[in-house]
């Protein structure tokens, strides 16, 4: 019984505002120090060929049902172009293989899932640093922000889907639907639909709530962030993120966008999504991913 | 001779000097002590609902899905059944573990049930933040307290087994198996298994228990690759941060039984207060006799 009522008040501490701001100082703090203990070039571990695992589990949205992007996939992505603009000097676009014509970075890197689980793939794609030094950013950028072509079900996600355990139903971004539900839910969830109401005019009826990601420039420009079109030697398929997915290794795996459409440079991303720099995020997710 | 300045003798006067009243236990041990129990409660049942999230074990660097070390899951029946796979064998643990009734009353799947897991629902981004908070908070207050234990000489004092005390283990043991708890000047003093313990969880478990979860951290693995090679890989690491886990639980039971049967009152009140009471051994023979200076 006083366990019961113990458990009950620390479910009511974890709501209110000010202690959740509390708890969050520790979130705060990995990054802090986590910042002091790796240089801008610290590598993540790398693995040979024999570690890779023979499935690499897809996660998060596996197939996206958005019809553009549906088109891309059937045409094996030959009309697909990544946009990268934003706080840049020189904005462009680039098909795929355009993409693949660049200097290349294969690793094979652990990917480590916010739930628990770990998976090793080969990966080979494009250094970030590689488009946005072509792009030459402005001195007022500080993220890089992803966007996905894959919509989230936001139906599920709002109310909460605790029951949604099927990995197919669940949105992208390497995530579980265990992640849907949590503490910052109410208040992310008044945000977004703030954020929906103003983009329903834009959207024209739709409320397209895509996945996004961001970075801030010391993992943008980290020598083992890419933008991979390969896994294990072939192109990448799409249950793992066809045509192109991010890799920020020293990040758990929330942070590797998949269905990369375009590379935003930003000064801040308070006003994309729900303000909290990703999809994830928004639903009350660190916004570092070390740890 | 124990050390004297750490006792106070009572007034001299007939039954009461049969206890000797001790001072035990100094402020930064109590306050470390206790802000160390909420912690260790914290990190547990928060650990749980992070465990929660993908309540499934594996040895090395990846998992390897069809063959966990352990898992725990739900039958597609209607109410589910919890199964809970280890090594290979499967065992029936409905309500329990793999399924259990969640705060709704409805049958939920999850690894460890809602009564143990902070927060009660699955809520993994709510359960990463108490733990991270509280692991911060259980670091500094571990580095307070062996800082402190350090340069007081506590450390040494309370944890390092006399010679004596080795020489007795045998005996010690027994005394702790038929629950005959040391009395007078003994009782001053923690005994050989009572040291050996407090060393093994301060400088074995929880140790391994940080480093086990540091290795974890994609970032921490890039900036220090050996917590790999001491855990080999990063599952190993969780696996053993779950088993660690489940030790100090074990060790808090044992501990919180001793401290019920020894005496939970002066227990209680030398953790709260730092004053300790200890009875005056007397001989069965002697009882009836006068008491004696």
């Amino acid at each position: 019984m006083a366990a019961a009522a113990m458990l009950g008040g620390c479910d009511r501490l974890g709501n209110a505002e000010w202690f959740r701001r509390t708890l969050k100082t520790g979130e705060d703090a990995n990054l802090f120090v986590q910042r002091l203990l790796l240089t801008d070039r610290t590598l993540a571990p790398e693995f040979t060929e024999a570690d890779i695992s023979p499935w690499f589990k897809p996660n998060g949205t596996e197939d996206p049902p958005d019809k553009d992007y549906k088109a891309l996939a059937k045409g094996k992505f030959a009309k697909y172009h990544l946009e990268v603009g934003g706080l840049v000097e020189a904005p462009f676009k680039l098909s795929l293989s355009d993409l693949r014509k660049l200097p290349a970075r294969t690793q094979i890197t652990r990917h480590d899932c916010v739930e628990g689980w770990s998976a090793i793939g080969k990966w080979t794609g494009v250094p970030l640093s590689e488009l946005l030094n072509r792009a030459k950013l402005k001195p007022q950028a500080r993220y890089v922000v992803f966007h996905c072509a894959d919509t989230m079900d936001q139906g599920s996600l709002l109310e909460g889907g605790g029951d949604v355990e099927d990995a197919d139903e669940v949105p992208a971004g390497n995530a579980n639907p265990s992640m849907t539900k949590q503490s910052g839910g109410d208040e992310s969830r008044k945000d977004f639909g703030g954020q929906q109401a103003t983009e329903d005019d834009a959207a024209s009826g739709g409320t397209p709530v895509r996945f996004y990601e961001s970075t801030d420039l010391v993992d943008a420009f980290h020598p083992q962030t890419i933008l991979a079109y390969d896994m294990n030697g072939q192109a990448l398929p799409v249950s793992n993120g066809a045509p192109l997915r991010l890799r920020v290794e020293r990040n758990l795996g929330y942070k590797q966008a998949k269905y990369v459409m375009r590379i935003e440079v930003v000064e801040s991303f308070a006003n994309i999504g729900a303000g909290k720099g990703g999809y994830w995020e928004d639903q009350g997710y660190a916004w570092y991913a070390g740890i | 001779m124990a050390r004297t300045y750490l006792t106070r003798s009572a007034p001299e006067i007939g039954e009461v000097e049969r206890r000797r009243w001790m001072f035990r236990h100094p402020v930064v041990i109590r306050i470390t002590h206790w802000v160390n129990a909420v912690c260790l409660l914290v990190l547990l049942m928060s650990g749980l609902q992070i465990f929660n999230a993908h309540p499934a074990l594996y040895w090395g660097n990846v998992s390897t899905f069809d063959t966990p070390l352990m898992a725990m899951s739900s039958t597609e029946d209607y109410p589910p059944r919890g199964v809970t796979t280890v090594f290979g064998h499967a065992f029936e643990t409905t309500g329990w573990l793999g399924s259990s009734t969640g705060s709704n009353g409805e049958p939920a799947d999850r690894g460890f049930p809602a009564w143990t897991t902070l927060p009660s629902d699955q809520d993994l981004t709510g359960g990463r933040s108490w733990h991270f908070f509280f692991a911060w908070v259980f670091v500094l207050n571990g580095v307070a307290y062996l800082f402190y234990g350090l340069v007081s000489g506590q450390l040494r004092f309370r944890l390092i087994p006399s010679r004596n005390q080795i020489r007795h283990f045998g005996a010690s043991v027994w005394e702790h198996l038929t629950l005959r708890f040391p009395q007078g000047v003994e009782a001053k003093r923690y005994n050989v298994i009572q040291k050996l313990s407090y060393l093994v969880v301060l400088f074995v478990l929880l140790p391994v228990q940080v480093l086990a979860g540091l290795a974890m951290s994609p970032a921490m693995d890039a900036a220090f690759p050996f917590l790999l090679t001491l855990f080999d890989g990063r599952q190993s690491a969780r696996t053993v941060h779950f088993v660690v886990a489940a030790m100090l639980v074990l060790f808090v039971i044992v501990h919180v039984a001793l401290v019920l049967l020894s005496g939970f009152w002066n227990n209680m009140r030398g953790m709260l207060t730092g004053w300790f009471v200890i009875e005056r051994k007397v001989e069965p023979s002697a009882i009836t006799e006068e008491p004696r200076a």
